[in-house]
């Protein structure tokens, strides 16, 4: 067998709740030992499966890189269903299988005034963007959550760029977040700049649809339900359009794990 | 050179497929072979069966259309691939064909288009074998209804087998019949060299927050470890039933689970769902034969296969 560091066994580091340790808010960061991989992409992500999940759960779960050093793997998830719970009580010295690096990664554009648009955990991967990128002073952020900001690992952002939160705890309060994304949208597209946008789908839809209104240059980067990462399974494609880079597959489903999970955002239809 | 004890014929009326080792991919489960190539040595498997091709490309039904369940999964992919010319021109030739053996499962909607598939797989020479699916639960037109019916099921065989003269022709068989042995005998008379099974079982899985169900297609294939009962089940009644060979595929995991489905009669066996488990789930089971074999006194294949005692 050629030996491959792709697929590698990882042991936990530590599991630390993450702002709040309360049995409602329950976010933790996870840290790994570190895999032997080549190199990584701020925007890719890799499959996680936990030894304790035996037979039962067959699926990895997919989670956004975060940061990648030395001494170790950083990753922060929420508690959201079965895989994530039993994640949850993850102890040092337990065994993880990880694959990765998967997916394309976020565009890097040096001098390009660069906007981040985070929705919730969404926030994961431009964590690994801004400490990664050459001239973070290009760099903004507008980040929307609806748990108490302590949930989220924003201090790692706001050490090196600026960043506007915006929380929704009360209904007025999207309308709000939906407005200032609109001004913000317009803004970056008046100027050519690059917006890269990482939450769930109802809000990556509302960046599509300003993107479009101001012919914004936007990457959506989709969270899909996806059994694989390494483009088998088919389970987590997403239909494009036709001006899709690749003129083989307009029009026509394509797998988030491996054509994405990163797409320009009037390339795929949500 | 040395003696493989791990080597497998396959032994059909018409033609024989040599492996180096039991272990190969199942259809759908393992992209078109490249995508996992990362993760292992490609030819140290015993062949590579790659995703179901059709005559035309198929986008496949809407998402959601995977699901996970306890110790398995369902899916309502519908066939999605890139149609028979995208395979010949650029998947087949990226992939090492000349030390593993490629075999490609074909879907079509009628008996004709089998027919006609058939033939334009029969001329690639980098096509070892040829798996047809008789038994998808996915897709509308034909699919398992080709499967559960004698007549239609040796209807399909014998257009394959006339139409691809050259190649091994392998039947996969569905489990949601009444009497998998009575299509498996059909399939026999009408001219397979070998039988695979099982494809996927029909299930479904609901949501009692949105009241839906959790694929878009309501209804899907079940697979994975849950269904490896079934699948022992049914490769040891098809294996009564036919004096063709027999691939075994359910559930297996473990090189373990391997040697179960040769102790039913199994001649070689499918990795389906243990490839999204791990990537290397593949590579990783022909790692471990060995080491399996020495533990259960296991000293060849032929050893074992079938032996299973009823004493």
């Amino acid at each position: 067998m050629v030996p491959t560091t792709n697929s590698c066994e990882l042991s936990v580091l530590d599991l630390v709740p993450f702002g709040l340790a309360d049995p409602v808010h329950r976010y933790f960061a996870l840290r790994l030992t570190p895999p032997e991989w080549p190199s990584w992409k701020p925007g890719q992500f890799l499959m996680l499966r936990p030894e304790s999940f035996g037979q039962e759960l067959p699926w990895g779960r997919p989670l956004g890189i975060c940061l990648i050093r030395p001494q170790h793997l950083i990753c922060f998830f929420q508690v959201a269903g079965r895989g994530t719970e039993r994640m949850a009580r993850l102890r040092p010295r337990d065994k993880v299988r990880v694959w990765g690096p998967l997916g394309n990664g976020f565009a890097v554009e040096p001098d390009t005034p660069t906007l981040l648009l985070a929705g919730g955990m969404g926030i994961v991967p431009f964590i690994g963007y801004v400490a990664e990128h050459p001239k973070a002073w290009n760099v903004s952020m507008l980040f929307g959550h609806r748990d108490p900001l302590e949930c989220y690992p924003v201090d790692s952002i706001n050490e090196h760029i600026p960043v506007d939160t915006l929380r929704e705890s009360v209904p007025g309060d999207l309308d709000n977040f939906i407005f200032t994304l609109q001004e913000r949208i317009k803004e970056y597209a008046a100027q050519k700049g690059l917006i890269l946008a990482c939450g769930p789908t109802p809000f990556l839809k509302t960046v599509q649809g300003f993107a479009r209104e101001y012919g914004a240059r936007v990457q959506l980067s989709l969270e899909n339900k996806m059994a694989c990462g390494v483009g088998g399974c088919l389970g987590c494609v997403v239909k494009t359009t036709d001006t899709y880079h690749d003129p083989s597959h307009r029009n026509a489903p394509v797998q988030c794990c491996t054509q994405g999970p990163v797409f320009w955002a009037d390339q795929v239809r949500l | 050179m040395k003696h493989n004890e791990l080597a497998v014929t396959l032994a059909g009326p018409k033609h024989t497929l040599s492996l180096k080792n039991p272990v190969t991919t199942a259809s759908g489960t393992f992209g078109y072979g490249v995508e996992f190539a990362p993760y292992g040595d490609l030819t140290s498997l015993g062949a590579i069966v790659v995703k179901g091709t059709s005559l035309k490309p198929r986008h496949g039904n809407p998402c959601p259309r995977i699901a996970e369940t306890p110790c398995g999964m369902l899916n309502s992919i519908g066939l999605q691939n890139d149609g028979l010319d995208v395979f010949r021109t650029q998947k087949l030739p990226a992939l090492p064909w000349k030390d593993v053996p490629v075999i490609v499962n074909m879907y079509a909607t009628s008996v004709e288009e089998f027919g006609i598939l058939a033939a334009e797989l029969n001329k690639l020479e980098g096509v070892a074998a040829i798996e047809v699916n008789i038994s998808c639960p996915n897709v509308k037109e034909g699919g398992a209804a080709f499967g559960a019916d004698p007549v239609q099921a040796a209807a399909v065989t014998k257009a394959v087998r006339d139409n691809a003269p050259d190649k091994f022709v392998i039947i996969k068989l569905s489990p949601n019949v009444t009497s998998i042995a009575g299509i498996a005998r059909s399939v026999e008379e009408a001219g397979a060299d070998c039988i695979s099974c099982i494809n996927t079982l029909i299930g479904m899985a609901v949501d009692l927050r949105t009241r839906k169900s959790r694929l878009a297609n309501v209804i899907g294939g079940l697979s994975g470890p849950c269904v490896k009962p079934v699948a022992l089940r049914c490769v040891w009644q098809v294996v009564n039933a036919v004096s063709i060979p027999v691939i075994g595929i359910g559930g297996i995991c473990t090189a373990e689970d391997v040697f179960e489905f040769i102790l039913v009669g199994a001649t070689a066996v499918q990795i389906g769902t243990a490839s999204f488990m791990r990537p290397d789930a593949a590579f990783h089971i022909v790692e471990e034969l060995p080491a399996v074999m020495e533990k259960y006194g296991i000293k060849s294949l032929d050893d074992i296969r079938g032996m299973l005692s009823l004493g």
